[in-house]
């Protein structure tokens, strides 16, 4: 850090993403996303050496329940979740081909 | 056109509405149908309501009255009516997130936190419009158009749940629910003088909300009053065998815990809240309300959090990051959009996603996805997620000396429409006071603190440690009871 974002790299993250990026979206990404990442440059100030990452609160908010069993039971309707799929044969969703000939 | 007049009209409190329907004064399904008729004048200029649940609601009004007819006690949300944020399922309801990409998507369930309200006898009136996907401070991220603020119709409700926030202020509901990440709870309350429950990380659960942040996400209740937003949390808290991160605490009764004098309790004032940046007006108000702490009997004493600068930054990497993970399911397969001008399976998902998420929503999928890619992850999300331990503990630690800590909601009053669009990033460095008990996973309450000279609305935040809900609740009567 800090990192300038090129034209290139944000392509590339797109990509990463399952984004498409009209071409007048890009110069505007390129320089919000560098401003964005000049702003948070600022943690570099801060030494973390031997500080342990925290991915979420549940040990500092006195420790989670335990794990449910893991058990099948019953879910969602199959037709129910079915019918809000833009395509379906009626037992899967359908998608279009997957390897181009 | 409505009047400032009708916007100042007062709800009642949910107390004498329960007493007015179990006398007989009121009936459920006359009291929803006036809401239907307020929303519908009200919402052509406020675009509050996305959509309107009325089949469902008038059936449930109609179960209310039946049992105030046989003079059964009634629940304690008997005939409430209430609105719920669009980033919430109800079954069979329009569910947007305010994105095109949800567009004509009607979940086959309801989220357990609205289900709850129902069973306790609350009327749902309809689905609230937000920022897309919950992201943005000021409303004007959602596809369906942004929300305005009842105080001042030129100006931004604040966000993301700024539609729930207008709603209680306009009183096209008596409560709400909104969900936060990073202040979208806390803020939209203070914008429009409600009141705004961030309930700790784990109290309520979130199955059926639609995840931007999963290690940030809550959802929590507005409403008009304080003793109402607690008796509105107690309904939903508690352990959810369909959210494994619920937690098993026990609930308390929140709010007969609102009820017990803030006497005694000691109050943390930290100087990084008040430093640069921060309106005057802002801080004149919520001065006023901490003279009113003191004079209700607490102890007001300063302390430091001094990582407080860096909180914005690691909410941002943090947020997105985690964003660009869940918003990954939006691809055209399932529900929603799907792009047809595609023919093959990659081009549909990349074409689904441009059409459907606007550019806020994607910025933060690009701003994850690079934190989170090959070569940066350590430096940006693995880096972020030591501070945010670092704030945490700071957090911790002060509260082993201070019962509650008081600080403004948001530096500024409610800005104008289009004021904050053009720069993303001064719209996020105005949630510096909100993003760092959404890291800590602490609890919080925006309670209005009077108006600027201009009549804005100014919200003061107190926050209380993990489950200290009612503490919170408890300083925030005192301020609200002293009318500042």
């Amino acid at each position: 850090m800090p990192a300038r974002v090129t034209v290139e790299e944000v392509e590339r993250v797109a990509e990463l993403a399952n984004l498409e990026l009209a071409p007048d979206e890009k110069p505007r990404m390129v320089s919000d996303l560098n401003a964005i990442l000049d702003y948070v440059a600022e943690l570099n100030q801060i030494d973390t050496s031997g500080v342990a990452p925290l991915a979420q609160v549940t040990e500092l908010a006195g420790g989670a329940g335990d794990l449910r069993a893991d058990r099948v039971r019953p879910s969602l309707d199959r037709a129910a979740v079915l019918s809000q799929a833009p395509e379906t044969d009626g037992a899967f969703f359908k998608v279009p081909k997957v390897i181009e000939r | 056109m409505p009047t400032a007049e009708t916007f100042a009209e007062k709800p009642n409190t949910l107390a004498e509405l329960r007493s007015d329907l179990e006398s007989g004064r009121t009936k459920a399904a006359d009291l929803a149908a006036t809401y239907y008729e307020r929303i519908a004048a009200l919402n052509p200029r406020l675009n509050v309501y996305l959509s309107l649940a009325r089949e469902r609601a008038l059936q449930q009004a109609s179960r209310i009255d039946a049992l105030a007819a046989k003079g059964d006690p009634l629940p304690p949300l008997a005939g409430v009516p209430v609105g719920i944020k669009d980033v919430l399922v109800m079954r069979g309801a329009p569910a947007t997130a305010g994105s095109k990409i949800l567009e004509g998507y009607h979940p086959p369930y309801d989220c357990t936190a609205v289900a709850r309200l129902e069973q306790a006898g609350a009327v749902l009136l309809g689905k609230i419009n937000c920022d897309e996907f919950a992201m943005g401070s000021s409303n004007e991220n959602s596809a369906y158009g942004p929300v305005r603020n009842p105080v001042d119709p030129e100006r931004v409700p604040g966000g993301s749940s700024g539609g729930s926030a207008a709603a209680v202020a306009a009183n096209m509901a008596v409560a709400t629910l909104g969900s936060d990440t990073g202040g979208s709870i806390r803020q939209p309350a203070s914008f429009c003088g409600v009141v705004g429950v961030l309930p700790t990380w784990g109290r309520v659960s979130r199955y059926g909300l639609i995840a931007f942040a999963s290690s940030l996400d809550r959802i929590g209740p507005f409403a008009a009053n304080v003793r109402d937003a607690a008796t509105m949390l107690g309904v939903m808290a508690g352990h959810d065998a369909l959210d494994a991160t619920s937690s098993e605490q026990p609930v308390p009764d929140y709010a007969a815990e609102s009820d017990k004098p803030a006497a005694g309790l000691r109050i943390g004032v930290p100087t990084e809240y008040f430093a640069e940046g921060l309106d005057p007006e802002v801080r004149v108000q919520i001065e006023k309300g901490i003279d009113a702490l003191r004079a209700a009997g607490c102890t007001i004493h300063p302390i430091s959090l001094p990582h407080t600068k860096y909180a914005v930054p690691v909410y941002y990497l943090i947020a997105t990051a985690e964003a660009s993970a869940n918003l990954a399911r939006f691809d055209g397969v399932r529900y929603g959009h799907r792009s047809h001008a595609s023919d093959t399976l990659s081009a549909m998902y990349r074409n689904s996603r441009e059409e459907g998420f606007g550019a806020e929503v994607k910025r933060r999928i690009l701003l994850g996805t690079y934190a989170l890619s090959a070569g940066y992850y350590d430096a940006y999300y693995g880096k972020a997620q030591q501070v945010r331990r670092i704030l945490a503990e700071e957090f911790l630690r002060a509260f082993a000396d201070v019962d509650a800590i008081v600080t403004p909601v948001s530096p500024v009053p409610s800005w104008k429409l289009g004021e904050k669009t053009g720069d993303p990033l001064s719209m996020y460095l105005a949630d510096i006071y909100t993003v760092t008990a959404s890291l800590a996973g602490i609890c919080g309450i925006s309670v209005p603190c009077g108006t600027t000279s201009a009549g804005l609305p100014v919200g003061m935040q107190i926050l209380a440690s993990h489950f200290q809900e009612g503490t919170a609740f408890r300083v925030a009567r005192a301020v609200e009871a002293v009318g500042i």
